[in-house]
Order: C-alpha cells, then structure tokens, then sequence
C-alpha cells in the first residue's frame, strides 16, 4: 500500500528527528529547523505546482503568518507558540480565501505576476508601518508551548519539537489528500482544465481550495520561522524570497511530500557552507547549483530516489 | 514508494551533513578567533561594507604586529594573535541569525564583530544572548537596540543615530536661525524613516515656528530622483534634510545640482561625509555635512586617528571614512576589555608566598581571561580610539556614547573640503538612560547630566 | 497648473525610462516565451561598461561629446557579446521546457551575473566622469518650463525611447524579417516546418534583447553611480510594465510605462507617502480588470 508506506515513513522520520534532537549539533539543528520551515512552505509550493500553478507571491503568507505570530506577542502579550501557529494559519486562510476569489481566474505567468504584486503591495504597507518597525521588523520571543511555560535553556528544543511535529502533520495531511478523489484532481487540472469541467469537476473550486492549502502552509512555515529566528521583517515577502521558494520546490520536484522536505535541507546546507567558504560568490554557488540540477535533473532531486527505486 | 528507500535518503542526507561538517581540533589558545560580519554585496557594500573590512584586515594585521600606539601597543589582544573570519551580511535578517549561529558554532569563534543593518542587530542580539557570545555591534543606527531591551552579551561601541538628528538641528539653528520651511528627502526604510522622524521632531521642538512642507520618501535603490527633485524645487523649501548614502545620495546629487535644487534651498546631508571626496564639484558649498560621529574629517588629531589613516590608507589608497572608524572602535574596544580583563586578573592573584600552590596560582593569573571577565570589564569601559575617546555608558554600560560634529562644505581647487567645524558634547546630543529617543526630543531635550 | 505640467513632464522622463529598460524584455518574451530576470543583469552590464568605455575615452582626453558614443557602444558590445554567449551557451538547451523551469534558468543566470559584475568592477560605486568631471549629463545644459530647470538629457532619453518604439514597430510591420518572426511567435513549430529558421530567429530575438537591456543600463549610467545591485532593483519595475501592457506586446509595454510613468510622479507631487505602492497598486489594478494586460490577444483553447 502505497500511502501507507509514506505515512509510515513520516511517522519513523518524526520520531528519528526528535529523539535526535539533544545528540545533534545546536548549529546543525538550527538548519533544520530553518529547513523544516521553508519544506512546510514548499509542501504548498509544491500543491500548487501539481495543479499546475506557479507563486512568484508565496512571500506574502510567509510574512503573513510571521506577522500574525508577532502580533500575538506584540499586541496581545501572549508568546504561546501553539497559539501563534494557529493565528498564522487562521490569518493566512482569511487573506487567502479572499484572494483566491480572484486568483482562481489566472493562470501560467499572470497568476505568477498578480501573486507577487500581492506579495509587494504587502511588503510596501509593512515598510510604511513604523509602529511594526519598518524594514527593521522586530524581535519576538515564543515563552510557552499550549499554555505550559519554557524554560529559557529548552526554548530552543520546544521551537525545533513544534517545528518537527507541525511540518510532519502537514506533510502527513497533505499526502493524504493528494491521494483523495480532489487532491488527484490537481494534475488532471494541470494537464487540461476543459478536460476536468467536462467531467464534471469544478476547476476553480479546486485551485481556489489549492490556494488556500498552500497559502495556510506558507503562513505556518513564516510562524514557526518567526518562533525559531526570533525576528521577523518585511524582506521575507519581498520577490527573493519568494523566488527561493519556487527555486526549492523545482529543485525538489513534485513527486512526493518528502520531496520539499528533501530539497529544503539540501537548498540550506548549500547556501550555508556557500556563505562560509566563499562569502564573496555565494550567489555564484548558488545559481551554478540552480543550473546544474535544472539541466541534468529536470524532475528535480526527487527523480534521482525514483530513478533508484526503477533500476 | 518503499520505507526502506525514504529511511536510505534520509540517512544519505544525514551522512552528507556529517561528512560536510568540518573536523575540529580544539587546542590551547594559539590565536583569538574573530568573526567580522559586513556588507560584501549589495548596495551597502560598496560605502561601508568593504571600507569596514578593509579597516578590519588592516587593524588586524597592525595589532598583530604590535604597531598600534599606546595604549594599544601590545600584539593581538593580550599578546594572543587575532584570527579573523569575515562573512556577508547581505541576504536579510533571518539569515543573518543562520549565519551567526553558523559562526558561533561551527567555525567556534571567540567574538563577533560587525553588523551595519539595524534589522541585523536587533535580530543578532537575542541570538547572541541564548548563545551567550560576546558580539560587539559596529554601526546600525536604531537605537532600539537598548532601548527595548537589555543584553549581557552585546555591546556597541558606537553612539546611535537619534544624535545625528539632534545635532544637526543645533547646527542648522546655530548657521541659519531664521530658518522657516523645511523638507526632507529620505529612504523609505527604516533608518531613512527614522532619521526623518528624529529630525522633524527635534527641529519642531526647538523652533515651534517651523513649517514642514514636504517630506519624500523615495524607495530605497530608486536610481530615478527626477519627479521628486521637480517636487521639492517647487516648493521651495530653505532647507533639505536628507539622510541618503550610497549609491541612492550620489544619484540624488547627481541628478539634483544641474537642476539648481540648491541655489535657494540649504542642503543637510546627516550621513554625507564619505562621499565628499567622490562627490567634486556635485556637492553645493554651503552644504551641512555630518560623519555620524567624530569620525573622518571631525575625528580630532591623536595618535590613533594618524595610526588609522596611516594603515587604512596603505592598503585602500585613500583616508579611512566613517565605517573604518568605527570598525577600529570596535576592535579597540575589545581588546581594551580584554587587556583590563588581563590586568584585573593578575592584580588580584594571591600575593606571592601567602598562596600554598604559587605555580598554579601564577598560572591561572596569566590564563587569557574568560568571556565572563571580559565582559566584566567591557561594561562601562571608557577607550580611546581614532574618533576621540568612547565611553560605554548608556545600556547598562553597554552602549557607547562619543560627542559629535557637523560642519559645512567648500570646494577649494577640485577637492570638497570642510570647514566651521562644531562639536557637541556626548550629554547634549544623547538621551539619558531609561528614556526613548523620541520621548527625550519631545520633552525638550534635556542634558542627561 | 505648474504642478500638472511638472507631472507631465517628471511623468514623461521616467515612462520613457522605463520603457527603454522594459521593452527588450517584453520583446524576448514574446518570442521566445522566456521572462528573463537576468534582464536586470544585463541592463546593470550595460551601465558599468559605459562607464569604463566613457571613463577611458575622457582619461585620453578626447572631445566630451564623443562620450555618447561611447555609451551607444557600450550597449552594443554588450548584447554582442552577452547576448550570443547566454543564448547560445545555455538557453539553447533549455527550450520546451516549462515557462516557470526558463524564468529560474534566468535566476540563476541572474545570480551569476551579479556576482560576475562584482569581481569585475568591485563593489564601489561607479561615475561616468572625465578627469575634469566631465559627463555626457551635464555636457548637454538644461531647458526650463514654468519654472523648473530640466536636463536636456531627458531629451534624450525621450528621443532613444521613441526611436526604439519606433524602429521596432517597422521592423516588425513592415520588414520581412519582422513577418517570419510575427510567425514564430503565432506558431513555432508550423514556422519551422515552413522552413524558418527558428534558431536564428531566436538567437537574433535574444541579442536584440539584451542589446536594449544594455541600452537601458548605458543610458541610465551617467544619471547615477552605477553600483552593484541595480540590476535587481530594476527588473521587477520591468516586469510589472510589461505585465501591466500585457506580456509580448510592444504597444503594451509603452503603454504600461507611461502609465507606471504618470501614477509615480503624480504620487510624488501630490502624495508622496503612495510612492512606494503606486508601481504594484496599478499592476494589481489593471490585472484584476484585465487579467492579462491591456493589450493582449484572444488565445487558442486546445482540449
């Protein structure tokens, strides 16, 4: 059983990655952490690429969800991280529902295009708001964990446990639905839509459902960011940004939800060890890695695992 | 899709990142590691990215040759060579707290130096707290730093920038009383949101009468100034307040003085002294200037502002601008720490013959001093260093606190030189501890002594 | 009044800009399909050789107005050489494949290319300036309306965009050249079973291209310091002109950069705050009523 055999593996993988947790590196734990967060955004990165829809905007409920996590500890005075989780998933579902309603009607470059003019219009109200900091941002602390107090030594450890376990749900969630009836709809979407009307399936309830997945993942992956960094600012919906997120989700491929989560570790441990031994051409690192994978693996990293599994 | 082959990538990619991680040997102290962290791409780069690296590699080297002058004469810090590690800045804040974490844990660093960005700053400092690294903060204006919160770990040898604004109030006042109208033209970020804010308060403060007519607030790296240079000539304000630097100031000037935007119109350039010497025969006379400090053309003559110039200029070719000045600050700070920290040490051994274990004693005393008795010493430290004497004084005794300078530019023979040089004191320019800057400027600005 | 007639004119100077910086881009992809990012690359190429090519010919003190071709040269030389390099050195491998996989082939090349330009020419900020400060800016004086001083090199800049809206336009209307490449763009692969020669076509598309990627960049050189970075700080202004004409369409471009053009300086003169949206906010407004552009053609639905 095919399903199973991926839950499973989650499963194994969750539990692998925590009991690692005290044994591994705190340098190596914090790219982790940054990894588990960008896979968890690229999880619907990679939703809307199966429909057949590309984000050059998905910044903007990355910021988002990082926003409404600092809110929770700037307005409301209530550092919980489950608490934050849950109002970047509430905040990016609400915003995301309402311009879905829109960017259902787009495709190919056009919805690429109005999601990044979304992502930008974002970026120039968060640089105008001087009360949130401006391009500087701010610093939040996440205190508890559903209530329950952290000590300041495992605060660390709580961040990477609800980072583990949120990424994990998520990748379990999704890959059930991407076997459901409506989750194997997104690439009959992708190949042709008039195909799918005909059958009698709604298009554009589906990529407006897509959209809202994606973009509630997206905001999760910004909070739980937002609670492992410790500081969040507008740069996380400017283009770049969202410009690595599609970077990652092509190099992982589509091909499972392991993939993102894959390709999220190998795309931060190439731009870390970049950083490091070639601070000046670190861009150049990471373009000619681009290239490289874009011509001799064009299914992504994900193809080499399948390739092995054929032979 | 087979267990066995996820449980194969996973460990394939586990075993990558072991092999990845480089071996350490950890010896005795043979060398202090220093992780400089500075702008090497991007638009800050270019102003102060590089010149603070430049500084930091030439400072380096001349410490470790011994040839810095009293009271810094002894080699490395203590007499232990400096390692130095320079990494990018560049890529935003979040990264920015990977890379530290990177720098502190895998590359074992001792100290980090560096930072321009505030967003850099504010995000580094909690880091640095949890990690409990001594991280001694160069530039970044915002003076949030401190002012919302309290660090241990952290330490910025540089005053913020709430007293550009302030003294370049006094200064215009001072020059042009009868000022009346007033527009800005600053970036729209933060610290070009800031300098504004800082300005317009303060200025609305000390002549109530002022009018603010307009205040640009073009995007950062615009390039294109033409509508909002249109803008301002109509107008017609008496002065520009600007706090533009880099490549976006020298486009605003250059696109700005053939269109006589300055023949009526005072021009206050808060941050405009590194670019003088590029700027000849674009920067109007009469132009108030400000190095963000007494740095550069302001640093009063000493044998450590001539030690700077001398070795800056040996491997650059020109004088060092304000980024080198306080990368030097910075460093003299440390190591001024740490050779207090060393003395204290030994100061307090047991007096020879009254202690059973005289060698080991002797030992401990001469070991280089731990984290914990360097900051001890930082906190509070008062330093020369090549832009006048720096006083930790503000933050807990982590924050520095220097006099500052404005003068006003002319050309003589192709070279901008500056002249009716005003200095202002530390108390009058700074707010005390425990208030905000703004809350300071509004309430009058009081001395803090 | 004089605000208006200052809008217009602020208006008209930067549309023209960004036209001239906009309209390789929307040419290469209406050919070819490909939304090039490292557009911004070669515009920023475009820039630091100007200044080197200008710098030296004032260091060997030649007359000042030949600065101007100096810049023209630069431009060429650039979409000479980079043009054929990328085109043929990689894109050529790259077509077929899906639009998104070409726009991140273009990141890369991007970020190459910013890091090139870096090793090359360093991180300080660069000037078009002769040993005696001269510049091409400056050399041409100013012209004055109701008040307001303005370059004649705006003029120019004026000039360069409607020669090049114009030449492009008669190219491709009236030349038979521009008719077989009206046909690639209807339908590759029926032109290339007619016996065009696709490749060429692409290939000269892409030169053509990054020549006026140059041209934006060499034209821009002596209005600012040229420094590492611009490229990025230009290309999503490009993309959101052309996305606002419609993408591949010539008429659109220069529609959507007097549009962008007029809403940014009338934003400055009167409400200096919106600067900062006003580019997104008019690309968000016409997408959501025209989703595709204003100009834009009907399109085939294959089932």
């Amino acid at each position: 059983m095919k399903s199973d055999s991926t839950s499973i593996a989650i499963g194994v993988i969750t539990v692998v990655l925590l009991v690692a947790a005290p044994f591994l590196p705190n340098w190596a734990m914090s790219l982790a952490n940054v990894a588990l967060c960008y896979g968890t955004v690229v999880l619907g990165m990679m939703l809307l690429m199966r429909t057949g829809l590309v984000s050059f905007g998905h910044g903007l409920y990355y910021c988002l969800g990082a926003y409404a996590a600092g809110m929770i500890d700037q307005m409301l005075k209530l550092p919980d991280m489950a608490l934050m989780v849950a109002a970047a998933a509430a905040a990016t579902a609400v915003v995301s529902a309402i311009l879905g309603l829109l960017l259902a009607r787009y495709r190919d470059i056009f919805f690429a295009m109005l999601s990044l003019a979304f992502s930008m219009i974002l970026y120039g109200l968060l640089v105008k708001s001087s009360s949130l900091g401006s391009t500087d941002g701010f610093n939040i602390s996440a205190k508890t964990i559903v209530g329950i107090a952290v000590a300041d030594d495992a605060r660390r450890y709580a961040g990477y446990g609800i980072t583990v376990v949120m990424t994990m749900l998520s990748a379990l969630l999704l890959n059930r639905y991407l076997r459901s009836h409506r989750g194997r709809l997104a690439e009959a979407i992708r190949d042709n839509e008039l195909r799918v009307e005909y059958m009698g399936s709604s298009v554009r309830s589906t990529v407006h459902l897509h959209y809202v997945i994606s973009a509630v993942l997206a905001g999760i992956g910004g909070a739980m960011m937002a609670i492992n960094i410790g500081h969040i600012d507008p740069e996380m919906t400017y283009w770049p940004q969202s410009g690595e997120f599609v970077f990652i989700a092509i190099l992982s491929g589509t091909g499972n939800v392991f993939a993102p989560l894959g390709g999220a570790l190998v795309f931060e441990t190439i731009r870390s060890f970049a950083y490091e031994y070639s601070p000046n051409t670190w861009q150049m690192v990471l373009g000619i890695t681009m290239l490289i994978v874009m011509i001799f693996l064009p299914g992504g990293l994900w193809s080499l695992i399948q390739r092995r599994k054929a032979a | 899709m087979k267990i066995t082959t996820v449980v194969r990538g996973a460990v394939a990619c586990a075993t990558a990142l072991a092999l990845a991680m480089p071996a350490f040997a950890q010896d005795k102290k043979t060398s202090i590691k220093v992780g400089f962290v500075t702008f090497l791409s991007g638009p800050a780069a270019g102003p102060f990215g590089v010149p603070a690296k430049m500084a930091a590699e030439a400072i380096v080297e001349s410490l470790n040759a011994g040839k810095a002058p009293a009271p810094y004469q002894s080699k490395g810090f203590g007499g232990i060579p400096i390692e130095l590690v320079i990494i990018d800045e560049a890529g935003g804040a979040t990264k920015q707290v990977s890379e530290y974490r990177t720098l502190v844990q895998r590359q074992e660093v001792d100290v980090v130096i560096g930072y321009i960005g505030s967003g850099d700053c504010l995000a580094v400092a909690p880091v640095a707290e949890e990690l409990k690294k001594l991280t001694v903060l160069v530039d970044c204006g915002t003076p949030r730093i401190f002012e919302d919160a309290s660090y241990r770990y952290v330490f910025r040898t540089r005053p913020h920038a709430t007293m550009d604004a302030v003294a370049a109030v006094l200064y215009l006042l001072d020059n042009r009383p009868a000022v009346k109208r007033v527009s800005g033209i600053n970036q729209n970020y933060a610290y070009g949101q800031d300098s504004w804010n800082d300005f317009e308060a303060t200025i609305k403060t000390l002549k109530p009468g002022v009018e603010i007519i307009s205040s640009q607030m073009p995007k950062f790296g615009a390039g294109q100034y033409g509508a909002e240079i249109s803008a301002l000539i109509s107008s017609a304000p008496d002065v520009i307040h600007s706090s533009l630097w880099g490549g976006d100031l020298e486009a605003f000037m250059l696109q700005a003085q053939p269109r006589d935007l300055f023949k009526n119109s005072q021009l206050v350039l808060v941050a405009g002294e590194p670019y003088l010497h590029r700027l000849p025969g674009k920067i109007p006379d009469g132009t108030i200037v400000g190095a963000r400090g007494t740095n550069g053309v302001f640093a009063p003559d000493s044998a450590h502002k001539r030690w700077l110039t001398e070795i800056y200029k040996a491997k650059v070719g020109i004088d060092p601008n304000y980024p080198a000045y306080s990368t030097a600050e910075a460093f003299l700070g440390v190591k001024a720490a740490f050779e207090k920290a060393m003395r204290q040490k030994i100061g307090a051994a047991t007096p020879m013959g009254a202690a059973k274990n005289v060698k080991e004693e002797m030992e401990k005393a001469y070991a280089p001093p731990n984290q914990d008795e360097i900051i001890a010493a930082f906190e509070k430290l008062s330093f020369e260093s090549p832009s006048g004497r720096v006083n930790m004084s503000l933050g807990k005794g982590h924050q520095a606190v220097m006099g500052t300078a404005y003068g006003t530019t002319r050309t003589e023979n192709g070279v901008v030189k500056v002249g009716n040089i005003k200095y202002y004191d530390a108390e009058r320019v700074t707010p005390p501890e425990g208030m905000t800057s703004l809350d300071w400027i509004k309430s009058g600005m009081k001395r803090s002594k | 009044m004089s605000h208006l007639i200052a809008v217009l004119i602020d208006g008209t100077i930067y549309a023209s800009w960004l036209f001239v910086i906009a309209v390789g881009l929307t040419l290469i992809y209406g050919v070819m399909k490909i939304l090039n990012i490292a557009h911004g690359s070669l515009y920023a190429l475009g820039a630091f050789t100007a200044v080197t090519f200008c710098n030296a010919w004032f260091a060997h003190g030649y007359p000042a107005l030949g600065s101007f071709a100096m810049l023209g040269l630069a431009a060429i030389a650039v979409g000479l050489v980079a043009g054929p390099v990328i085109e043929r050195g990689l894109l050529r491998f790259m077509y077929g494949k899906d639009e998104v996989v070409l726009v991140l082939v273009t990141y890369a090349l991007f970020l190459i290319l910013e890091d090139v330009i870096k090793l090359v020419w360093g991180v300080d900020p660069l000037f078009v300036q002769g040993p005696n400060g001269e510049s091409p800016y400056a050399l041409l004086g100013n012209f004055e309306i109701s008040g307001l001083n303005y370059p004649n090199y705006s003029l120019l800049l004026i000039g360069v965009a409607v020669a090049t809206g114009a030449a492009l336009t008669w190219v491709l209307t009236r030349t038979k050249a521009g008719k077989l490449l009206i046909a690639v763009i209807h339908d590759r692969e029926m032109s290339a079973a007619l016996g065009i020669d696709v490749g060429r076509t692409y290939f000269v598309t892409f030169t053509v291209g990054a020549m006026l990627a140059a041209v934006g960049g060499a034209l821009t050189a002596p209005t600012v310091s040229v420094v590492t970075g611009m490229g990025a700080e230009v290309i999503v202004v490009a993309f959101a002109v052309v996305v606002i004409g419609g993408l591949g369409s010539l008429p659109g471009a220069a529609l959507g950069a007097f549009i962008v053009g007029m809403v940014r300086a009338a934003s400055i003169h009167f409400a200096p705050e919106l600067e900062l949206f006003s580019v997104y906010l008019v690309m968000a407004v016409v997408l959501i009523v025209r989703p595709k552009g204003l100009f834009s053609g009907a399109e085939v639905r294959k089932i």
